[in-house]
This record gives structure tokens, sequence and C-alpha cells, in this order.
């Protein structure tokens, strides 16, 4: 187990180096330099030299490269070009609004899916099952924004139950909690579907086992063998699906936080792109991109614990 | 004494009748051999027979395992009976266990009727596997199963049968998933087990060489029915029913010289979905006459012999 989480840490690692060298390299590629773009069409050049070599940009390339390598590591992802606020503390600042948004989105869409798959197992082949069906593959289908928007007039606008915009008052749990539902509805109902169908699927699969077969034979309790035998080996499939959920969901944020108003990464990201606010959207994008792999990597992890064949992957 | 008695067992999936009223004993310290091809019904037979059938087969009959009937039974009944009174080993033993638990675990579970401290199930399960003949029985079970080898695997399929002292042991094709040195280790294990196992043990395959090396009693099957049932020297030397010879004569083991082709049964097994109504085989054999289109008597050839057929004479 030790073998496997050190080999997969590390090639998070690698991953994350690769992207950041990818986002330098298109930065780099990309015509144009940032200091005239900061600094306006009106700047003098005396000016422009000094920002520029401010910003590092007059050093030889290896060294640029070396110099963001460094500065992400210890945490500093630059300087917002407008407000000249650290990027790191931007994000940190709106991240946590992000953070709830995705895990609320998510929970409820685990605990639903879950149940409709298991419901959709217990009685499959009737009705139900068929129904449930028809449900989870409408709901995969239809668009998050297209339930965005007609939850937020339904919901916000006709009936008035719930905040149309904003992430509630800062501090005041409730109207926090109110300001999330309608947004976390909106991205997490896909996921529900999602789910509900693959819990169904492999649920099924692991039911009709051989080795579910055997405890059967050995008179094991159909409580037991649901428990100990197959929920263990069923829940795999989920646990690797719910980490790209969670990077799916971050980005659906990005959409869902402007139809909401509401603050978080993606009205940063939405923003900055306006802006042309380049250390901003490099930051978060980077801030994404390790956070993304931190859950995948800790997803693989949680699966390498439940299952044995894949810890010894890496061995021999 | 007599464990198993099976009367008039039919099992039929929709409207596929795999079983077409098979009757069968085995006695405690016998080893019975169940011999037909692919799709005769052994398999329905065999999980008929720890009382666990596919959830959408009809069944009637009895299966009576120490005077109880399996298929009269209850369901929570039954359960009570399987892995205690009935074991089974599996035919493959790759997909028998549960691959995210290990061995000891899944041994000490199957112990679960024992009312005894979780290390005494594990010393149990120990010594059974070092009875089978597994090298390090402490390490395999603190092993997973993708860490063990095929032949360990059966091994370790025979001694989770084995660990309740059950009074019937069926094995489904124990040898099939092996390789040829593997299936000489393995038959030879069950040679030495049958010594010290007082239960009955009724062996399932589609071998005829098991059958010699293991087996007291064979029953011959074909599209459902038992066809011949006889001693193993008596089903060898001088089987009577004609798919019993054409099937002897297929077993490379039999043929001398150096041949083209291995011979085959020409034909093919009938449709189970609607039986002919006389000799299930008449299609296919060389014998067959117009008398072959009613159902054929089992005819007596000796005490323990008897084949299902027209052309059998005592």
């Amino acid at each position: 187990m030790l073998t496997y989480a050190v080999k997969r840490i590390g090639l998070a690692v690698v991953i994350l180096f690769t992207v950041m060298l990818a986002m330098y390299a298109m930065v780099f590629l990309v015509p144009g330099d940032p200091a005239s773009l900061a600094l306006g069409p009106r700047a003098t050049p005396a000016l422009k030299a000094e920002l520029i070599a401010r910003m590092g940009l007059d050093q030889p390339v290896q060294v640029q490269v070396w110099n963001f390598f460094a500065n992400a590591l210890q945490g500093n992802l630059g300087y917002d070009v407008w407000s000249k606020k650290p990027v790191l503390d931007q994000i940190l600042e709106v991240f946590p609004n992000t953070l709830i948004l995705g895990v609320v989105a998510l929970g409820w869409a685990l605990v639903l899916g879950v149940a409709l798959g298991c419901l959709a197992v217990v009685w499959r082949g009737t009705l139900v099952d068929t129904a449930l069906g028809i449900l989870s593959v409408s709901m995969i289908a239809v668009p998050s924004f297209v339930i965005a928007l007609y939850s937020l007039l339904v919901f916000a606008v006709w009936l008035n139950w719930l905040p149309a915009v904003g992430a509630g008052t800062p501090g005041d749990w409730g109207s926090q909690a109110r300001a999330v539902i309608l947004p976390a509805f909106a991205i997490g109902i896909t996921w529900v579907g999602y789910l509900a169908r693959l819990v169904r699927a492999s649920m099924l699969e692991v039911m009709g086992a051989n080795h579910i077969r055997t405890a059967r034979a050995f008179g094991l309790s159909e409580a037991r063998i649901v428990t100990r035998y197959a929920l263990r080996l069923a829940i795999i499939p989920t646990v690797a699906i719910l980490a790209v959920g969670f990077g799916a969901i971050l980005s659906s944020a990005v959409f869902v936080e402007t139809v909401f108003s509401r603050p978080g990464i993606g009205t940063l990201i939405t923003s900055a792109v306006a802006k042309r606010n380049y250390p901003v959207v490099m930051g978060t994008t980077l801030f994404m991109t390790a956070f993304y792999l931190f859950v995948v990597t800790a997803a693989d992890l949680i699966i390498a614990r439940l299952d044995p064949r894949v810890r010894d992957v890496f061995r021999g | 004494m007599t464990v198993l008695n099976v009367t008039d067992l039919r099992i039929s999936y929709g409207p596929v009748q795999a079983l077409r009223g098979a009757s069968l004993t085995a006695a405690a310290g016998e080893v019975v051999g169940i011999v037909g091809e692919s799709g005769c019904g052994k398999s329905t037979l065999a999980s008929a027979l720890i009382g666990l059938p596919a959830p959408e087969a009809r069944v009637s009959g009895r299966v009576e395992v120490e005077g109880r009937d399996l298929v009269a039974l209850p369901e929570t009944a039954r359960r009570a009976i399987r892995g205690d009174r009935v074991a089974m080993v599996f035919q493959d033993p790759m997909t028998a266990f549960n691959p995210v638990l290990t061995l000891g675990e899944q041994l000490v579970d199957f112990q679960h009727r024992l009312p005894a401290p979780k290390a005494e199930k594990r010393a149990r399960a120990a010594a059974m596997l070092a009875r089978v003949g597994l090298p390090d029985p402490q390490l395999a079970l603190r092993r997973y199963m993708h860490e063990l080898s095929g032949g360990m695997r059966q091994r370790a399929a025979i001694a989770a049968a084995l660990l309740m002292r059950p009074a019937l042991l069926v094995a489904d094709e124990p040898t099939t998933a092996l390789d040829v040195t593997m299936e000489a280790q393995i038959i030879h294990l069950l040679r030495e087990l049958r010594q010290d196992h007082h239960g009955a043990i009724v062996i399932v395959t589609h071998h005829l060489g098991v059958v010699g090396e293991l087996c007291d009693r064979v029953y011959v099957m074909y599209a459902g029915e038992v066809v011949e049932e006889g001693t193993t020297d008596e089903i060898h030397h001088d089987p009577r029913h004609p798919y019993t010879r054409a099937l002897i004569a297929c077993d490379p083991a039999h043929i001398a010289g150096r041949v083209e082709r291995l011979p085959t049964i020409p034909g093919r097994l009938p449709d189970l979905t609607a039986p002919p109504p006389g000799c299930a085989f008449a299609a296919r054999c060389p014998q067959a006459g117009p008398d072959c289109a009613v159902p054929p008597p089992r005819v007596r050839v000796s005490p323990t012999h008897a084949a299902l057929c027209h052309r059998v004479r005592p």
C-alpha cells in the first residue's frame, strides 16, 4: 500500500509539473507582451521597461520558468494586474464558496443517486426499474444551465422561496445554506442520473459474480453478502467516478456561479479572463489543476485501500 | 447409509427443460460421478444438489440430503443446510473467491455456524489448508486471491468446502480450469481426501478420465436425463447405452493409433424447449429405429447397472 501511495503521489506531482510547463509555454507563445497590456496604450517606454524588469520578463526563458516554478511552490502565484493583490489571497478568499457548492452538489447527488440505483436493483426488471431508468437518463440529458435558469425562475422569481443571487451573508449560516440550494441543485442533478445508472450496473454485475454464489453456497445471510462481499466491490467504480465528477462540477461552477452571481472560483476566473488579468487566470487554473489532482489522487488511494489488486499494479 | 437421494428431479428455466426427471443416490463414503457433455444439465443438477438453484429456475421432484428434502424446504432452512451439511467446490477457482477479502477472512466467514472464537476458526482454516497441501498456510490465509496460483486456489476451494465436514460434497468440474499437471495433482488430492472424508462425494464432470480415477459409481447424463448408471467398471468396460459408447469412443485416452481427426458424435443436442417424446438420443443414434419414438424403458443389466434404451437387453 505504501509503495502504491508513494508512486501514485509521485505521478500526481509529475502531472502537475507538466501542466505548469504547458501553461507557461502557452502564455509564452501568445503574441503581445503583458507589460503593455497592463499599462495600457499610453505607457511610456521607461515605465514599460521598469515593469518588464519587475515581472522578470527580461530574464532568459529558463530563468523565467525556474522563477515561476519556485514561486508557485512557495505559494506565490503572482499579483493581480489591476488591484496588485496576491493572486493566492484572492483565490483563497472565494474558494470556500466554490468548495461548499461542489460538496453540497455532489453530496446530495451521491445520496439520491445511490438510493435510486439500489431501488432499481431491488426492483430490477419491473416498472419501477424502467421508470428510474427513464428518469436517470433525462437527468443526464437535460443541460445544467437549463435547470439553473428554470429553477431560478420558479423558486426564486415566481415562488420567492430562495435567494436568486449571491452566496449569503458571511457569518450567517442560514442565509449561506439557503443560497447554496439552487446552484447545488442545478449542477448536481446530472450526477444523480449518472450515479443511479452506475450504482445499478455495478451492483447487478457484482451480485451476479461467481464469488457471490460461493458465499451463498456457504449459507451466508443475504444481508452479510451485500454488506461485506458485494458493496466493497460495487462501490469502487462509484468512488472513481466521484473524483471525476468533482472536477466536472468545479468546471460547471464557472457558469452556475455566473448565472447565480455567486462569488467563487468561477466568477473570479470569468472576470479575470474578461479583463485580460493573466496572473489571476494562470494562478486560478493552476490552483484548480492542483486541487483536482489532489481529489483524483485521494480517490485512487481510497480505491487502492478497497481493492488489493489495484495496490499491486505498480509492484513488480 | 444413503446421504443423498434424488427422485424425479425436474428443473426448467422458462421454456427450457434443463433437467427432465433425474434420479440418483449417493451413500456415505461413496464417490459418485455425473458425466455428460456441455448443456446436458450437469451444472443445473449440481446447484440443485446444494440447494442453490438459479432464482429463475422452476424445480419439482425431491432432493433429500440426510432425509431432508431441499426442494420442499423454505429458503431459510435451505440456507442453514448449505455450507454445513452440503458444500460445493466450484468450477472456476479464479472467480470463486471474493477478490477484495483475504483467503483467511473468507474461510473464517464460511465457518459462521461454528460457535467458536475467530482465532480458533483461523486455526481450523490453516489446518485444512495444510491438509489439502498448501505450503505455508499461515501466509496463505493473509493472501488475496490474485496472489495465489490456479492450483493453490483450487486447493483452497476444496479446503473451504471441507471445513465444516459436510455430509455431501459436490465438486463441479473440479479440474476443468487447470492444466494437466495441476489436474493430476488435484485428482491425487481428492483420492487422498476420500479416505478421511466420511460423507458422500459427487463429482460433476465432462471428463471420463476423472470419473475413472475417482469414482465408485457413475451416472451418464444426456439432454437432462440419466441415460445410464453403473459402477465405474461397468460403465467403462461394458457400456450399454449407445450414447455412453459414443462418449467413450470419443475419449482421446481410448484411441490407440494416430488419427487424422478425433472422432465426434454427429448431430447435436435436441432442442430442450421441445424435447422429443421418445428417446432424446435417437436423432444421433446409429442403432435408432421406429420404436425409439416412444419413451425408452429403464433396462436393468445388473443390480448396479441400468440403461435408458430400447436396444439394451438385460
